[in-house]
């Protein structure tokens, strides 16, 4: 590459050139931050403003550009340069519009602003542009674990959208779930009647699609490599392997109706006319066929009453059974009732629920049922068992507040869904539960065969904030695997997941890291000679994104990374960086501030703000005009996770007052973008009270806040609760040694 | 006898025979009617449950139960039901299906009440309040008839004065010009109900 220019371009608009002297500030850049040139402007980020800086980047060569305006997340598209380093200095939202307007703050505005330049500089000189992954790999074959209708569907959405598809499915045949069903709970108004399930036109437009390969009684023996350039070996019906290279994958590998033969309380195995939903669509596929009514299993007769038992194995606190809802069994239960009702009105059908739970617009089809003449009665349960000529159901009526016995000749239990997770990879590998499990994926990676389970079994998922993620790039986990889910609810997951799958592999033949970093073309880079084997960064990476060699140094596969930089925060001996976010791009920026003596009054707070949340509820604040110190220095970070130790202590060894670091919550309701990053800083900063206490200081001195995106007005009075504190604790008494 | 409960038995008997009894089968069970009536604690079964009872079959604690009787009208319930059903009219046709079976109960005020109230009306076209008063003070009895006569006596004396009261209507009751015509209507609408409803007169 040419050799470094930088430049410096100051904005005078939006009231900055108003308020603050540019003057200063391009001394400021010329003499501190020895920029090779610098310009101040009226209105930088219009046509003419753009205009200027892209010739200098023309005719001058000009290879590092600072632009000291409005916020790092204004004003995007016009300041996009993508031949440059770029670095930004806040002035508008950082200063001007979160400081008082009054004569006699403009002293402390300036001082703060002149600040942004000299962090914005140091920042600039440590940069280099990111040229994108040098191992980016181009395969956008899709893989497709599952024939079910979640799978099926992400298969088809993909052929259609113009990409090659491997569909991979365990059974010898395709369809699923849903092959089993009579008849499915309708998708379309009027929500009235069961619906053909339409497995047979879905499965007969995925095996005529000339872009789609099917493998049928094929599983998995080993799936390696990064998005772009995934290695699949697929044991095929023959017993043969195959190798198919895909770029990304689609899981959908559905889940297993709960073992009814866990609930014997409920009669079930004790008679045969009890039967689960699985149960029930088979014998209505047999009267189906055979042309005439439902008959019970015992005896072949015609049912003339039938219970439906709901959350049977469900929603159970006691600890024995599932403790979730599984969502769908409620509207299952009402279509199954209505296969009874349309075919024969006089047909008892009761069901038995303790809270009836119809998503969507199973409203409308609940109150079909009961048009219909489907009687529903809240109440628990208490036993199933066989009697002369049926069952003998008893239950509390929960309305009615009494027990009471009921005749019926079928009972249907409403079990739960079951995951298909493969492998718990968190459990211990002598752990008999996980010795029982099979694995799906068979991943080759050093975290584990599987995905990350979220909870109670079910696959990885971003459940809060972007449920199609998932902690392994360019995976994605569609339908009743990654939560329990109806059919038309598994459609759209599928769709969704589909065109992830789609992004990934775009993403990772561009060079380019997938969600949330979309489109950053900077990735991890080591001085891999510095490492000491420590495999902090192989085991915190929250998406296994790293493996180890032989001689056990870390090997990236940056194509599975996201540009958190969790493993730059963990690296003890910080070989870890990327070319534009680095150790050392943030450590100037602290140095850079110019510090006051202790005798100023004048404290200096560093905020480290998570730039997914806390940095744009800064700037939502400022936005707001809500006035908060103007002591307070704040840089944005990836995640709080790519916080490494060395820029607080540096921090306070240079002279810093406090340091603050505002992350997304963790915890069992995170909102990190990057899962188990904020999680890992506030273990991490749980420990630098001790390196507090060596360096003789309080322990107030650094704090940890979980901020959300929508703490506007809260982040403002955190800054100004903390600046009081501090000056109440006093300034640091290690000013004046740096 | 469990055998019956909770089939569609009584549930039918409901829908073909009571006002608005078809809803019944809708009411999804959330208790709103029964949190929104003013009378609400002072019912064995306000109507959410009476409706569970409909469906859970028990015919004679519904039939012969005072619920239904203890409605106000007051529509509380009709305007607050999310599945809007017309609880108001059912309570009332529960109450005159009962009725019209003999299994009501027999000295629940609010039916002795209403029985009066439709004799006075129905016998001359129009209501002789007079004779609807008296008829009230003196339903329990002799005694407890003097007692609340004493008892209202400034009220009536206070309608005398402001000719509000006639005490010649005890009398020569005056009754509307087409009596015979009115009568000859009920005859005609209580045949229709029950033909609808087949039932025998």
């Amino acid at each position: 590459m040419a050799e470094t220019k930088t430049a410096a371009y100051i904005c005078q608009g939006c009231g900055i050139g108003e308020r603050l002297s540019t003057r200063q500030l391009a001394q400021i850049a010329q003499k501190e931050g020895k920029m090779a040139l610098v310009r101040e402007h009226p209105f930088l980020c219009g046509a003419e403003g753009v205009g200027l800086i892209r010739d200098d980047i023309e005719r001058e060569a000009v290879t590092h550009v600072l632009i000291a305006a409005c916020s790092r997340r204004a004003k995007t598209e016009a300041f996009h340069f993508p031949t440059v380093a770029l670095a930004r200095a806040n002035l508008r939202e950082g200063v001007l519009w979160s400081q008082p307007e009054a004569d006699e703050a403009a002293g402390l505005t300036q001082e703060m602003a002149n600040d942004y330049v000299r962090m914005g500089c140091a920042e600039l000189k440590k940069t280099k542009l990111p040229l994108g992954n040098p191992l980016a790999a181009t395969n956008r074959r899709i893989l497709v674990v599952g024939g079910g209708v979640s799978g099926l569907t992400a298969a088809l959405e993909a052929a259609r959208a113009g990409y090659q598809v491997v569909l991979v499915e365990k059974e010898r045949a395709l369809g699923g779930w849903a092959a089993k069903l009579h008849k499915r709970v309708p998708f379309r108004e009027p929500h009235a009647d069961p619906a053909d399930t339409g497995i047979e036109q879905l499965i007969a437009q995925v095996t005529g699609h000339p872009r789609i390969r099917v493998h049928l009684g094929a599983t998995l023996l080993e799936t390696r490599g990064a998005p772009g350039r995934f290695s699949v070996q697929v044991s095929v019906e023959s017993g043969a392997a195959v190798t198919e290279e895909v770029g990304s994958i689609v899981q959908a590998t559905g889940f297993t109706l709960y073992d009814a033969g866990k609930l014997p309380a409920l009669g079930y195995g004790k008679t045969p006319d009890v039967v689960d939903q699985a149960g029930l669509e088979r014998l209505a596929r047999q009267a189906a066929a055979a042309g005439g009514a439902i008959r019970r299993p015992s005896d072949g007769a015609e049912v003339g009453s039938v219970v439906f038992v709901q959350c049977a194995g469900q929603r159970d606190e006691g600890g024995s059974h599932l403790p979730y809802c599984s969502g769908h069994c409620c509207a299952t239960s009402i279509k199954q009732a209505m296969y009874f009702k349309d075919a024969n009105p006089e047909v008892d059908t009761v069901v038995i629920y303790t809270d009836l739970r119809v998503p969507g617009s199973g409203e409308d089809f609940y109150r079909s049922a009961q048009r219909k003449g489907v009687t529903f009665t809240k109440g628990r349960v208490a036993s199933v068992e066989p009697a002369s000529g049926g069952c003998k159901v008893s239950f509390r009526d929960l309305i009615l507040d009494e027990d009471v016995a009921l005749e019926a000749d079928l009972v249907v239990l409403a079990t739960g869904q079951v995951p298909n997770s493969g492998v718990n990879i968190e459990l211990a590998d002598d752990d008999p539960a996980k010795a029982a499990q099979v694995p799906i994926l068979n991943l080759a990676y050093r975290q584990g065969k599987d995905m990350p389970q979220l909870k109670h079994g079910f696959t990885d998922s971003h459940f809060i904030c972007f449920p199609y993620e998932t902690r392994r790039t360019g995976i994605y986990a569609a339908g009743p695997v990654r939560r329990p889910m109806d059919m038309a609810q598994a459609v759209e997951d599928a769709t969704g997941a589909a065109l992830k799958a789609i992004q990934a592999v775009e993403n990772a033949a561009a060079g380019r890291a997938a969600h949330p970093r979309s489109g950053d073309l900077s990735y991890p880079i080591v001085r891999i000679e510095g490492c000491t084997q420590c495999k902090r960064c192989t085991v915190e990476c929250p998406f296994g994104a790293i493996d180890e060699d032989e001689s056990r140094f870390p090997v990236f596969n940056e194509s599975r990374c996201r540009r958190c930089g969790t493993c730059m925060g963990a690296c003890p001996v910080r070989v870890i960086g990327f070319e534009n976010y680095s150790v050392d791009t943030v450590g100037a920026q602290i140095k850079a501030v110019d510090m006051p003596d202790e005798f100023s009054e004048k404290p200096r707070v560093l905020l480290l703000a998570c730039e997914n949340d806390a940095y744009p509820a800064l700037d939502m604040a400022a936005l707001q005009r809500r006035v908060y110190s103007a002591f307070v220095r704040v840089i944005p970070v990836r995640c709080l996770g790519s916080v490494n130790t060395i820029w607080i202590t540096d921090a306070l060894n240079s002279g810093y007052d406090g340091v603050m670091l505002m992350g997304c919550k963790h915890g069992e309701d995170y909102q990190c973008h990057f899962v188990k990053g904020s999680e890992l800083a506030n273990y991490r900063m749980g420990k630098i009270d001790d390196t507090l206490k060596q360096l003789g200081l309080e322990t107030e001195r650094v704090a940890t806040y979980e901020v959300a995106i929508t703490d506007v007005a809260r982040v403002a009075r955190l800054i100004d609760d903390y600046v009081a504190k501090i000056l109440e604790i006093g300034l640091s008494p290690m000013k004046g040694f740096a | 006898m469990s055998g019956e409960r909770y089939r569609n038995s009584f549930l039918r008997e409901v829908e073909h025979n009571v006002e608005e009894g078809h809803w019944v089968k809708m009411c999804m069970q959330c208790g709103v009617c029964s949190g929104s009536c003013p009378f609400g604690p002072h019912w064995a079964h306000p109507p959410q449950e009476l409706f569970m009872m409909i469906r859970a079959g028990k015919r004679e604690e519904v039939l012969g139960s005072d619920a239904m009787w203890m409605c106000t009208s007051c529509y509380n319930c009709v305007v607050r039901c999310p599945r809007k059903l017309p609880i108001t009219h059912i309570m009332h046709g529960l109450a005159n299906y009962a009725h019209r079976l003999g299994l009501a109960p027999k000295n629940q005020p609010t039916r002795q009440f209403a029985k009066m109230f439709w004799d006075n009306l129905s016998k001359t076209g129009r209501v002789n309040e007079l004779k609807l008063s008296l008829g009230l003070y003196f339903k329990d009895g002799f005694k407890q008839g003097i007692r609340n006569a004493l008892a209202m006596k400034d009220i009536g004396l206070g309608m005398l004065k402001a000719k509000r009261l006639n005490p010649l209507e005890l009398v020569k009751p005056h009754a509307c010009k087409g009596a015979k015509d009115i009568h000859a209507i009920l005859a005609k609408a209580k045949e229709i109900e029950d033909r609808r409803k087949g039932l025998s007169a």
